[in-house]
């Protein structure tokens, strides 16, 4: 991947269209941004992907400008982060600019409510592709450790409501207490 | 001087907002409408309103609406500079350590762990948004009546799109805009 000016370019591109079709959070743009820069660009792996989004959510701040920040990052350093950045704040920043001056129009108006009412529908339908195709990747390793986090996770924070930032530190730990035990069993049979 | 006061209010949000937009939101009321009176609490419902209808991080747009009608365009890149500040040097920060570590056994453990509970947030965001979209306010009921089925139309033919024919996610959500418009616009229509 050659770093020239066509290569910024690309990733300020693509950073401020994502950030441009956020409808309804940050949150959305994960999704978008996973078929954007591992499916379609192929420019950072599935794996280093969701590790990436769990820095981004663990750190204070939107969750999708953290996103932006990082994958910039990862890209092509401080200068890749600062033109992520740039891209993902651009959008809000012209649309609420002008959506400001008459935001009560807008706030009141049908046809927009019609428009993201659809949109919002569609936005559901990305994430859940997006959330196949994670568990489909995970089914492929044969791993039952997986799969169990991945219920508690989603107990934790669907049902319980269970800030984030305790669910990723609660997963971490038991990964990190399974792969110790798992060491010492292969040992002992050693032994 | 207002930029100063602007710039350190949403700093503050910035580097206190763990979990995303929606826990920034009442730390910004805390400093828009109680620490400053910046705006007023109807005001405030009207920009929580319009950060959840415009595209883009609510806190982003919560920090742009709020800096524009405080002072204008200026007042909106710094307010937005100030809320992502903290953010860009802390991701960074653990960014230069994840690189750094993450092939330590203990790391890689700790990422094991993290992996499939990051799947799981997204799917619990989704799940909350499918819910939000097939009942709109209401929440998940039993009556018929409550589903909103154009909704669960553009969903499904979303999916499809999506899964089967590998549509790109920005054509698909521009479609369903627009089948979004032209179907409320008729139902609603005739129901009236």
């Amino acid at each position: 991947m050659k770093k020239d000016i066509r290569f910024f370019i690309k990733l300020f591109l693509a950073t401020f269209y994502l950030s441009a079709f956020t409808i309804g959070g940050g949150y959305v743009m994960i999704p978008l941004m996973r078929k954007k820069f591992v499916e379609e660009f192929h420019w950072i792996e599935g794996d280093e992907m969701l590790d990436l989004v769990a820095i981004a959510q663990s750190a204070p701040g939107a969750i999708a400008i953290n996103a932006a920040i990082i994958i910039g990052y990862r890209l092509a350093g401080l200068f890749g982060a600062i033109v992520t950045v740039a891209g993902a704040v651009m959008p809000p920043l012209i649309i609420l600019s002008a959506v400001s001056i008459a935001y009560t129009i807008f706030r009141d108006s049908a046809t927009v409510q019609f428009v993201l009412r659809g949109m919002q529908a569609g936005v559901a339908a990305i994430i859940l592709d997006v959330v196949i195709s994670l568990i489909s990747e995970a089914i492929k390793e044969k791993r039952v450790l997986p799969f169990i986090i991945m219920l508690c996770a989603f107990v934790a924070a669907f049902i319980f409501r269970i800030n984030v930032i305790f669910v990723i530190l609660a997963s971490g730990v038991a990964g990190v207490l399974v792969k110790k035990h798992w060491k010492l069993e292969k040992r002992g049979k050693k032994l | 001087m207002i930029y100063i006061t602007l710039f350190w209010s949403f700093f503050q949000v910035g580097l206190l907002s763990f979990g995303g937009g929606y826990a920034a939101l009442p730390l910004i009321q805390n400093q828009i409408v109680y620490i400053h009176g910046w705006l007023d609490p109807g005001e405030f419902a009207d920009v929580v309103t319009i950060s959840q209808m415009t595209p883009g991080p609510i806190g982003i747009n919560a920090a742009t609406f709020v800096g524009i009608r405080i002072s204008g365009i200026w007042g909106a890149l710094i307010a937005t500079g100030g809320f992502v500040l903290p953010s860009f040097v802390i991701v960074i920060l653990l960014a230069k350590i994840y690189y750094r570590y993450k092939n330590l056994s203990f790391v890689q453990g700790l990422l094991d762990g993290i992996r499939p509970a990051v799947t799981a947030l997204i799917a619990s965001a989704g799940m909350s948004l499918i819910i939000l979209s097939f009942w709109n306010q209401k929440g998940m009921t039993g009556k018929i009546s409550d589903i909103d089925f154009v909704a669960v139309f553009i969903f499904f033919s979303a999916f499809i799109a999506l899964r089967k024919f590998k549509i790109n996610p920005i054509p698909v959500m521009i479609m369903a805009g627009v089948i979004g418009l032209c179907a409320y616009h008729s139902i609603l229509r005739i129901s009236v």
